[in-house]
């Protein structure tokens, strides 16, 4: 498994690059908007890689509720996190996108505000899983993922309705799309997700490290040897078993 | 015991400590007050601005003051060990979580009503739409934001900078429920719109959420 | 276009941010490792 990796992560970087020169070279010139248009093949399949990053983590936090696996857990932390990641080059390549374009940074329209709201959500995610001290963060953070996950269809319909209440300028909008560019957008989003996969994976390995080293510290300090008697914790309190059990 | 004789037992025994200290009300009271004078200062509406805003100033004014009374929902069982008390005792979990909603919930009424009055002088409000539905609007607007707050008062229990950690968690998951409490009133203020859709949404989440956190406190109670 | 290839320095950007933290804690790891061997080997 591991000896995949390196061959993986160069084929990746072969996909990103083919990906790139086809989205700044092969795609059609926008008519309307232009060369600019072409950060659509970045910031699109961002966005649906962090929601399908999201998805996982939400039903990873559901398997931890009903299994207790540590497996669920580290999965839930580490699409939070990289879906944080990818949540945060949608916000940012968005308004790059709007300004030449539409002549405003932000817009408070449905897409851009469900994303700002996920991001916030899974930040806080982020956060209570750093400041927790209890032992059972991973259900905490599991609990807090699927209180999350349950709100995001009430954002939608909230902000939903909201703008239809109050229409304002919505960028990126809709109508049909050149098969040329649905191509190239395909081939970004197959791009990026192989990369969310492999960074994904990285995380991984490296939370699994870090929590046997944790382990693995937390064992030494039992095994260190006290200053008073010089002999182990391990070894005093078997000791003192024995002499209970002899005094008995 | 019924789940429902203890919930009652609970919620009464919150209801008088609470009635000879009186800590969450006055706290609350004051802060909210200090919100709305500091916001009157920062927007100085006029008459007809004032309907369009009030709406997001009260329920801003009315979230702060009841992340004070959320903040303090579980200090007071931390203390001589109540919760480990409540923990080990065979009482059904979600009737403490019910018993600790009801009473947050009935604090943050009772600053709403007395705040209520002091919003109309200072902004000269009128509604210009149904009256009748506002109380509506801030029976389901107050338990949303309570449902929520005391469930993740309990979850931010066994974490550093305790009181940051609620707001920091409970504010990005109320966003729908604020969006729905601040475009309900305004609607019933200035009568331009209706408030159905917010009512509908407000009762959706509120219905969501509730089952939620009856389904998911037992864990987070023994989590230590 | 400036905004466009803005766009996709960002993108890279906070990539190879996020990376860089990855591989910054990898090493402490590493490290952490290492220093358990020596005291278990001592």
């Amino acid at each position: 498994m591991k000896r995949a990796f390196p061959i993986l992560a160069i084929l990746t970087a072969i996909l990103l690059s083919y990906a790139l020169y086809s989205a700044l070279v092969v795609a059609p010139r926008e008519q309307t908007m232009g060369d600019v248009q072409r950060i659509f093949y970045y910031h699109v399949p961002s966005a649906w890689t962090a929601f399908i990053l999201f998805f996982i983590n939400f039903g990873a936090s559901v398997y931890y509720l009903i299994r207790r696996s540590t497996k669920a857990d580290v999965i839930a932390l580490v699409t939070a996190e990289v879906g944080v990641v990818f949540c945060t080059v949608v916000l940012v390549t968005g308004p790059i996108w709007a300004k030449p374009v539409w002549g405003i940074w932000w817009t408070w329209d449905l897409r851009l505000t469900l994303t700002l709201v996920l991001w916030l959500i899974y930040v806080s995610y982020l956060m209570l899983r750093r400041f927790s001290t209890s032992g059972q963060t991973p259900l905490i953070a599991a609990v807090l993922a699927v209180f999350g996950a349950l709100d995001v269809p009430l954002v939608y319909f909230s902000i939903w309705f909201f703008r239809t209440q109050h229409p304002q300028p919505v960028i990126g909008g809709g109508g049909s799309i050149d098969p040329r560019m649905l191509h190239v957008l395909l081939l970004n989003w197959l791009a990026f997700s192989c990369f969310a996969a492999l960074v994904c994976w990285s995380r991984y390995r490296l939370e699994m490290l870090h929590r046997e080293v944790d382990e693995a510290q937390a064992m030494e300090a039992l095994l260190q040897p006290s200053f008073v008697t010089g002999r182990n914790s391990v070894a005093v309190s078997q000791d003192k078993l024995r002499s209970t059990e002899s005094a008995q | 015991m019924s789940t429902a004789a203890l919930t009652g037992a609970t919620l009464f025994k919150d209801l008088r400590l609470e009635w000879r200290s009186k800590d969450a009300i006055n706290s609350m009271l004051f802060f909210a007050l200090l919100v709305v004078v500091i916001f009157s200062f920062s927007f100085d509406p006029t008459a007809e601005e004032s309907r369009q805003i009030a709406g997001g100033l009260i329920w801003v004014a009315f979230l702060f003051a009841a992340i004070v009374a959320l903040n303090q929902t579980w200090a007071r069982e931390l203390r001589n060990q109540v919760l480990d008390a409540y923990r080990v005792s065979p009482a059904p979990a979600n009737a403490l979580f019910l018993a600790k909603a009801f009473g947050n919930f009935l604090f943050v009424a009772v600053l709403e009503c007395l705040m209520t009055p002091l919003f109309i002088v200072f902004y000269n409000l009128r509604a210009l739409g149904p009256v009748w539905q506002l109380p509506i609007v801030a029976a389901l607007g107050t338990w949303a934001l309570v449902v929520n707050g005391t469930f993740f008062a309990a979850m931010s229990l066994r974490t550093r900078s305790r009181e940051i950690m609620l707001p920091l968690i409970l504010f990005p998951i109320s966003i729908p429920a604020l969006l729905g409490m601040v475009e309900a009133t305004t609607s019933i203020l200035t009568g331009e719109y209706s408030a159905k859709f917010w009512i509908v949404l407000l009762a959706a989440y509120d219905l969501v959420f509730t089952i939620a956190s009856l389904l998911l406190f037992e864990p987070v109670l023994h989590a230590e | 276009m400036t905004y466009l290839y803005a766009a996709y320095a960002a993108t890279w950007i906070i990539h190879i941010a996020y990376l860089s933290t990855l591989a910054l804690r990898y090493k402490r790891l590493r490290d952490q490792v290492r220093e358990l061997k020596a005291h278990s080997d001592e």
